[in-house]
């Protein structure tokens, strides 16, 4: 059970920017506590990393034994912490236990209505499920006893006894499909619920009537254990919505919601965003995200627009220079002035493209809804049919009339349908949980197996977020000279101190070496790291900037000195050497990107990056259509273009700022865990794992899912087939009737569970490929 | 047929009973976390730590 060793990420930026916004956060989290009647204090956390029973067990055990805390629970299912600190102590320390655990974590609004909402209808819906149970278990119980003959006054006393428990436990559990009913009339349409709600009352009607005329068959079994299968498909459909929604809450991290204000006096406040005037002078510190538009008026700093623009290198920038929210700031603290307020900020324009794009795709029709609109009419007209039909067979007995329409609905109630589709997607997005991917609703899955066209972003996306040394000029030194070792060694001591994302892609490859130096070195923002060796100066970072330095070129750089991404180290008077640093593909995009091809589905990447970067991607891929430069409305042009005028379906998988409207655009879409927050909540499904063979898996399971949902509604119908005639004849009794009901909701649910059973013969290549790679989940270190 | 009127009302408040009890759980948030309960049978109990009967007031 020690499978969260890899959780703990020393990552250098991120430990920086803690350590000063500490006293901000401070005041940040009060604003989430409850107070308790006890006087406590309590504090929910929603912590993406908890995923064993060791994580609960070191996080209360840890957190106990901080003198502060009151008490500590972890919930492992919503993947929460409850903490409950004595009196009014800072929940800091405890914050920082955690993190120095590993666990990132992320205040919930415990005290706000909105964030219970969910767990309490799922308590009301398990609450009517209940009722249900226990009112048809006991009817059942009577209803036997009347089927193996029972007669007479006994009869009539099991008839009464039952019409004591249904008629309260239809009040109480069919308040769900009665409301929903309603509103469906209202609006002047019909839903699964209108038939549903329509067969339990006439059902429990009839019988009622059919208690008082000593009548024999009564439906009382049906009524109730037709809400209790049908709050079944409910409850699951509920539990799928709710976990994919907490798993989501917990990776949304907190965006910018404040900064650090200088006021007048020159001392710093940290303040909401809402409540900065345009104008401010803020205070940015390295590893923190530009909080609003601006103009930097102080320092200089390397800025990664990855996220905004697509944009795959960091840029320098000092005084005067536009920024954008949203900007990382990597090397150096600058200050800057606010030039737009929030709602007008560039984040607030993409959101603005992202709502026109959404109101687009709202006009997708569940299939389950799909089949009610031909289903639900069919059902009434049958009904309607067969009263008519007896009324004029029995010259005007109505008694009969009615009674075999209600058998008809009965028989006919979508009980089997009701679960059909919610089975299904509750399975398939187990399936996909168990793989990484959290899926927003079960329409999505069902968009997704409709896809056949695939759009990439670039940067984030098929490349990870840090870039790799792809060759370097050390290497052609003589192995083992002093000059090699010297200069590997300094190398390792700059880089491991630097915060720009070369620099630590050169100490990830110079991984084995020791670092040794003990001057001090110091960043120079926008340029690189530099320090002194023997009284000689060291510098490594842009090429130009050490060529200062250094003396002569390295034999057989090449073309390469131009490229911005290019590293370079020299020792004062000496020959510099040269880095070359790349983008990584994340682990298996070849191999991703193939396999979608496999099934059909054309690849393009959309990328806001430089088309020379764009085409190197590409050709490793070998996809052929790439557009390069590409603005967000551009990104949406070319998905709009394909959907309308090429007639696709068109998969989206980005993750920046730039990619949400085209997100939202398009008929499916993707995003990975490390995307921005708004390209999160955009997306139907989030990966959380490092690598992309998560697209083709989830794409299958969609693809089988909606096989297994087509054969589920064959199922439903072929039973319809032969229990309606029987119905309409006159021929069905409440036993039948039972019977009938309860196996064609099991013969369904069976065949959901085959979305399970075809993948075991994988599985043990799945297990294997779940330990290579690790979840991506570092909400500290992305995420706008 | 008589003992009918002594059997009936056993049945029901069993089932009334079994209802009772389900309620009461869901009520004190014992289905919140099933995923929890689950591992957590298996974990040793020096996890809870001196402060247990104060950790266990707070949950009630």
């Amino acid at each position: 059970m020690t499978c969260c060793g890899g959780n703990i990420v020393a990552d250098k930026v991120v430990e920086a920017s803690r350590v000063s916004a500490q006293a901000d956060r401070l005041g940040e989290l009060t604003q989430y506590a409850d107070k308790a009647e006890s006087g406590d204090t309590r504090y929910i956390f929603a912590c993406p990393q908890i995923h064993c029973g060791s994580c609960i067990a070191v996080i209360e055990k840890q957190l106990a034994q901080l003198p502060s805390v009151k008490s500590v629970r972890v919930n492992l299912t919503l993947k929460r912490i409850l903490l409950e600190m004595a009196g009014n102590a800072p929940v800091l320390p405890a914050i920082l236990e955690l993190e120095r655990l590993g666990y990132g974590v992320v205040p919930i609004d415990g005290t706000g209505l909105q964030q219970s909402s969910a767990g309490k209808e799922g308590k009301a819906l398990l609450r009517a499920l209940a009722v249900a149970g226990f009112a048809a278990m006991n009817i059942m119980l009577l209803s036997v006893s009347n089927w193996s003959g029972a007669d007479g006054p006994t009869r009539d006393l099991f008839h009464l006894i039952s019409i004591l428990i249904a008629v309260p436990a239809v009040a109480y559990s069919g308040q769900t499909f009665f409301s929903s009913a309603y509103k469906a009339l209202r609006n002047g349409h019909l839903n699964m619920d209108v038939p549903i709600s329509l067969a339990v009352l006439m059902a429990l009607g009839m019988s009622i009537f059919e208690t008082f005329a000593h009548g024999d068959e009564v439906y009382f079994d049906a009524a109730v254990s037709l809400l209790f299968f049908l709050l079944i498909g409910r409850y699951l459909d509920q539990i799928m919505r709710q976990k994919a929604r907490n798993a989501l809450d917990g990776l949304a991290r907190l965006a910018a919601r404040g900064a650090n204000v200088i006021l007048p006096s020159g001392l710093l406040e940290y303040r909401p965003l809402d409540e900065i005037p345009v104008g401010s002078r803020l205070r940015v510190v390295p590893g923190e995200r530009i909080p609003l538009d601006g103009q930097m008026v102080s320092g200089i700093s390397d800025f990664d627009l990855s996220i905004i623009t697509g944009e795959s290198e960091p840029v320098t920038l000092k005084d005067g220079a536009q920024l954008m929210a949203g900007t990382l700031n990597i090397t150096a603290a600058m200050e800057m002035i606010s030039t737009r307020s929030v709602e007008k900020s560039y984040l607030a324009e993409v959101s603005k493209m992202l709502q026109s794009a959404e109101n687009g795709r709202g006009r997708y029709v569940q299939l389950a809804d799909r089949m009610a609109r031909l289903y639900a009419p069919a059902v009434h007209l049958l009904a309607l049919l067969a009263f008519g039909y007896w009324m004029f067979a029995t010259a005007g007995d109505w008694h009969t009339s009615i009674y075999i329409a209600v058998a008809v609905l009965i028989v006919t109630c979508p009980c089997a349908l009701g679960l059909a589709v919610p089975v299904v997607h509750v399975i398939g997005s187990g399936r996909l949980f168990e793989k990484g991917i959290l899926m927003r609703d079960g329409s999505a899955l069902e968009r997704l197996a409709e896809t056949n066209h695939v759009v990439f972003d670039k940067t984030g996306t098929l490349t990870t977020d840090r870039p790799v040394v792809a060759s370097s000029t050390l290497v052609d030194l003589p192995i083992g000279s002093a000059e090699r070792e010297l200069s590997v060694r300094l190398v390792k001591a700059l880089a491991r101190q630097s915060s720009h994302p070369s620099g630590r892609a050169i100490y990830g490859y110079l991984d084995s070496v020791p670092a040794s130096l003990s001057d001090e070195i110091r960043e120079v923002a926008g340029c690189g790291m530099e320090s002194s060796h023997e009284g000689r100066i060291i510098r490594l970072g842009k090429p130009e900037w050490v060529a200062e330095i250094a003396s002569g070129r390295a034999p057989g750089h090449g073309s390469h000195d131009n490229n911005l991404n290019d590293m370079a180290f020299a020792i004062e008077g000496s020959a510099p050497a040269y880095f070359r640093i790349e983008e990584e593909l994340r682990s298996d995009a070849i191999a991703a990107v193939s396999s979608l091809k496999a099934e059909n589905l054309p690849v393009d990447i959309l990328s806001g990056d430089r088309s020379q970067k764009v085409e190197r991607i590409a050709d490793q891929l070998a996809i052929d259509n790439f557009v390069s430069n590409c603005s967000p409305a551009g990104k949406m042009d070319h998905i709009r273009q394909l959907q309308q005028s090429g007639a696709k379906k068109v998969l989206m998988i980005g993750d920046g700022i730039n990619d949400a409207p085209s997100l939202a655009l398009s008929h499916a879409s993707m995003a990975p865990a490390s995307a921005s927050e708004i390209g999160r909540n955009t997306a139907d499904f989030i990966f959380t794992r490092n690598d992309l063979a998560a697209i083709p898996d989830a794409y299958r399971i969609a693809i089988k899912a909606r096989t297994l949902i087509k054969q589920n509604f064959g199922l439903a119908i072929a039973y319809n087939c032969i229990a309606v005639p029987l119905a309409f004849s006159g021929n069905v009794s409440p036993l039948i009737a039972a019977i009938a009901m309860s196996s064609s909701s099991l013969v369904v649910i069976a065949n959901s569970m085959r979305l399970r059973w075809r993948e075991k013969a994988g599985k043990n290549v799945e297990a294997a490929s779940k330990v290579q790679s690790r979840p991506n989940l570092k909400p500290e270190f992305r995420g706008a | 047929m008589n003992i009918l009127i002594l059997l009936i009302p056993i049945a029901l408040a069993m089932g009334f009973v079994g209802l009772l009890a389900f309620l009461w759980c869901l009520k004190s948030d014992q289905f919140s976390d099933l995923d929890g309960s689950a591992v957590r049978i298996l974990q040793d109990d020096s996890v809870i730590s001196e402060k247990a009967p104060e950790v266990q007031k707070a949950r009630n």
